[in-house]
C-alpha cells in the first residue's frame, strides 16, 4: 500500500461498482431465496418509500414554483414602477401631462405610459368586480414606468415631482418586492432542505428496517457463513430486496404525487403563488429522479447496515 | 493457496492456542495438528470445549492466544473473505445441523455450491449424494419436518457436496440410533479413503471403537483444558 490513489485503480473500482449494481438488478434468484420472505418489513418499506416519494414530489414542486416566483418578481418588478396621481378632476389631465413630461426628461427611464381606463378597470376588477363605473369614482390615474438597464435616481425624481406635480406619488415597488423575493428565496431553500431531510429520513427508516430484517435472520446468516458465503453474498440478498422494495414504493409514491400536482386547480399567471405550485415543461422530469434516488438511498443504507452487522457479529 | 496446501501436509494446525469466551480460559497452550488424509477423533466430557476447539479449526472463532494455521495461512491475519474461502475447503457438520428452515432439503444440501457460484454442478452431485445418505425421498421436505437422524445425514451430505479437503463433524451421531450412527461412520470412513481429512468430535466410545476397526484413527482427549493424545480405549 503506497497510499497514493491510482486513477486506473479507481476506474476499475467504479466499473466494479457498476457491475455489482447491474448484477443486483438482474439478480440471482437463488441467492434471494436464502433469506425467507418477510411480509411485514416488506410492506413497511414499500409504504415508507412511497410516502416519502409523495412528499418529495411536493417538495420539488414547491422549490421549482418558488424559484420561478422569485425570478419573476425580481426580474419584472425590479424594472417597473408606478406613478399615482390623485388630483381634483379638473386638474387631473394637466398633472398627468406634466408628470409624463418630467418622466420623459428623467435619465434612466425607458418609457412611461398612462394606463387607460380599461386597464385600470382590469386592475381593480378582483376587488370591485366588473363594470366598475370609473367616471363616478375618484380613482387615481396610474402611470406605468419602465426603467432602462441603468435605472433612475428615485430620490431626485421624487423631489422634482413634489415641486411640479403635487398630486403624484412614486411607488417603485421595493417596499413590498424585497421581502417577497426574500420570502420566495427562503421558501425555495426550505424546499431543498425538506428534500434532503426526506432523503435522510428514508435512509434512516430503511436502515432500521434492514437492521430488523438482519436481526430476524441471524440464523440464516449463521448458516450462510458456515457454508462459506462471503459477507457480500449474504448482504446481497438483503440489499437487493430492500432496493427493489424502496424503488417500487417510490415509483408508486412519485406517480401519486405527480398526479396530485397535475390535478392542482390551475390558473393564469395573475392568480399567483398557490395555483403556480406545479411543474412546467421540462420541470416534469425532475420528480422522475425520485424513484431511482430512493433505490440508491436504499441500496447504500441496506448495504452499509448489512456489512456493518456482518462485521460486528463475531 | 491450493499449491501450498499440497506442499504442506498439515491442513489445520493449532499452536499454543488459548481460548476464552470472555471469562476464564477454556484451554491454553493447546497444540493440535491435522495431517492431510488423517482420521481423528476428539473426545472428552461434555463442556470440555470440543465444539469450541472445532470452531477454532474452521475459523468460526479466533484464538485469544497462540497461532492457528488454516491450509498454511495464519488464521489471525485472514480477512473475513479469506475465512469464507477457507471455509469452502472445510465441510462442517454442525452440532445442531443448522439449516435454512424455509428451504427444501435439496436446496439446503446444495447451498455450499450455490454460495461458491458452482450451482451448475449441483444437480448430478445432489442426486447421487441424496441417494448415498438415503434421503432421496425427503429431498423436497423442509428441514424441520425431518427426524434427528435424517437431519444429521443431510448435514453430512451438505458438508461434502463441494468435495472439501477437510471434514469436521461435531457429534455427528449425537441423536441417532446405533444402526444409523454406523451408517454415518461408514460414510465418513469412505470419504477418508477418498483422501479427505476427517476430524470428529464425539463422546461415543463405541463409535470410536467401530471406526478403529475400519481405519487407522487416532484419538485426542480434551479434559481440564488439556489435550491428551492416544487415549486408551
Ligand atoms: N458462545 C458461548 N459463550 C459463552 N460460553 C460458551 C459459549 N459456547 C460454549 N461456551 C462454554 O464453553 C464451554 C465449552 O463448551 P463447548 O465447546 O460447547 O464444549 P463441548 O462441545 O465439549 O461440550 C462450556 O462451559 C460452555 O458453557
Ligand atoms: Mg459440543
Amino acid at each position: 500500500m503506497t497510499g497514493r490513489v491510482d486513477p486506473r485503480d479507481l476506474a476499475i473500482r467504479a466499473l466494479g461498482a457498476v457491475q455489482r449494481a447491474a448484477a443486483l438488478l438482474v439478480g440471482d434468484p437463488q441467492a434471494d431465496r436464502t433469506v425467507p420472505p418477510t411480509g411485514y418489513t416488506a410492506r413497511l418499506t414499500v409504504f415508507t418509500a412511497g410516502a416519502m416519494a409523495f412528499l418529495a414530489v411536493f417538495a420539488i414542486a414547491l422549490s421549482l414554483a418558488t424559484g420561478r416566483l422569485a425570478d419573476r418578481w425580481s426580474a419584472e418588478l425590479a424594472r417597473t414602477a408606478t406613478l399615482r396621481i390623485s388630483a381634483p378632476v379638473d386638474q387631473a389631465d394637466a398633472q398627468v401631462r406634466s408628470a409624463l413630461t418630467v418622466l420623459e426628461q428623467t435619465p434612466g427611464i425607458a418609457s412611461a405610459r398612462a394606463l387607460t381606463d380599461d386597464e385600470t378597470r382590469v386592475l381593480l376588477e378582483p376587488w370591485f368586480g366588473p363594470d366598475l363605473p370609473l367616471d363616478a369614482l375618484a380613482i387615481p390615474q396610474l402611470i406605468e414606468i419602465v426603467e432602462d438597464a441603468d435605472g433612475y435616481d428615485a430620490t431626485g425624481l421624487r423631489a422634482r415631482l413634489a415641486a411640479e406635480v403635487p398630486g403624484a406619488v412614486l411607488d417603485d415597488h421595493t417596499r413590498w418586492r424585497d421581502p417577497l423575493v426574500a420570502a420566495a428565496n427562503r421558501l425555495r431553500a426550505l424546499g431543498w432542505t425538506a428534500l434532503l431531510l426526506i432523503g435522510a429520513a428514508t435512509a434512516a427508516m430503511i436502515t432500521l428496517a434492514a437492521q430488523s430484517a438482519l436481526t430476524a435472520n441471524a440464523q440464516v446468516i449463521r448458516v450462510m457463513r458456515l457454508v462459506g458465503a462471503r459477507d457480500a453474498y449474504i448482504a446481497r440478498a438483503f440489499v437487493r430486496r430492500f432496493t427493489l422494495r424502496a424503488g417500487a414504493g417510490a415509483l408508486a409514491g412519485t406517480a401519486a404525487g405527480m398526479l396530485a400536482v397535475a390535478l392542482m386547480p390551475g390558473g393564469d399567471d395573475a392568480t399567483g403563488f398557490l395555483t403556480d405550485l406545479g411543474f412546467q415543461g421540462a420541470g416534469w422530469l425532475w420528480p422522475l429522479l425520485v424513484p431511482p434516488l430512493a433505490a440508491i438511498v436504499a441500496f447504500v443504507a441496506t448495504r452499509s447496515a448489512a456489512l456493518r452487522t456482518l462485521r460486528t457479529e463475531a | 493457496m491450493d499449491q501450498r496446501a499440497k506442499e504442506d501436509p498439515r491442513v489445520i494446525e493449532l499452536q499454543d492456542v488459548a481460548y476464552s469466551y470472555g471469562g476464564a480460559e477454556l484451554f491454553a497452550g493447546l497444540t493440535l495438528s491435522l495431517a492431510a488424509g488423517s482420521f481423528q477423533f476428539l473426545t472428552g466430557p461434555s463442556g470440555a470445549g470440543k465444539t469450541t476447539l472445532l470452531r477454532l479449526c474452521y475459523g468460526d472463532l479466533r484464538a485469544t492466544a497462540g497461532r492457528v494455521n488454516l491450509f498454511g495461512a495464519d488464521a489471525q491475519a485472514m480477512t473475513r473473505d479469506d475465512v469464507a474461502m477457507a471455509r469452502r475447503r472445510i465441510g462442517v457438520v454442525h452440532q445442531d445441523c443448522q439449516f435454512l428452515d424455509h428451504l427444501p432439503l435439496a436446496d439446503n444440501i446444495a447451498l455450499p455450491l450455490q454460495v461458491a457460484g458452482r450451482s451448475m454442478e449441483a444437480q448430478g452431485n445432489l442426486d447421487d449424494l441424496l441417494a448415498w445418505v438415503g434421503l432421496t425421498a425427503q429431498a423436497a421436505q423442509l428441514p424441520p419436518q425431518l427426524s434427528g437422524g435424517e437431519r444429521q445425514r443431510a448435514a453430512l451430505a451438505r458438508a461434502v457436496i463441494t468435495s472439501p479437503d477437510v471434514i469436521i463433524a461435531d457429534e455427528p451421531t449425537g441423536n441417532v440410533d446405533w444402526e444409523m450412527s454406523q451408517r454415518l461412520l461408514t460414510l465418513l470412513v469412505e470419504l477418508n479413503r477418498m483422501g479427505k481429512t476427517v476430524l470428529i468430535a464425539t463422546h461415543d466410545m463405541n463409535l470410536i471403537r467401530a471406526a478403529k476397526a475400519q481405519v487407522s484413527a487416532s484419538v485426542l482427549r480434551l479434559k481440564d483444558g488439556r489435550l491428551q493424545a492416544g487415549a486408551a480405549l
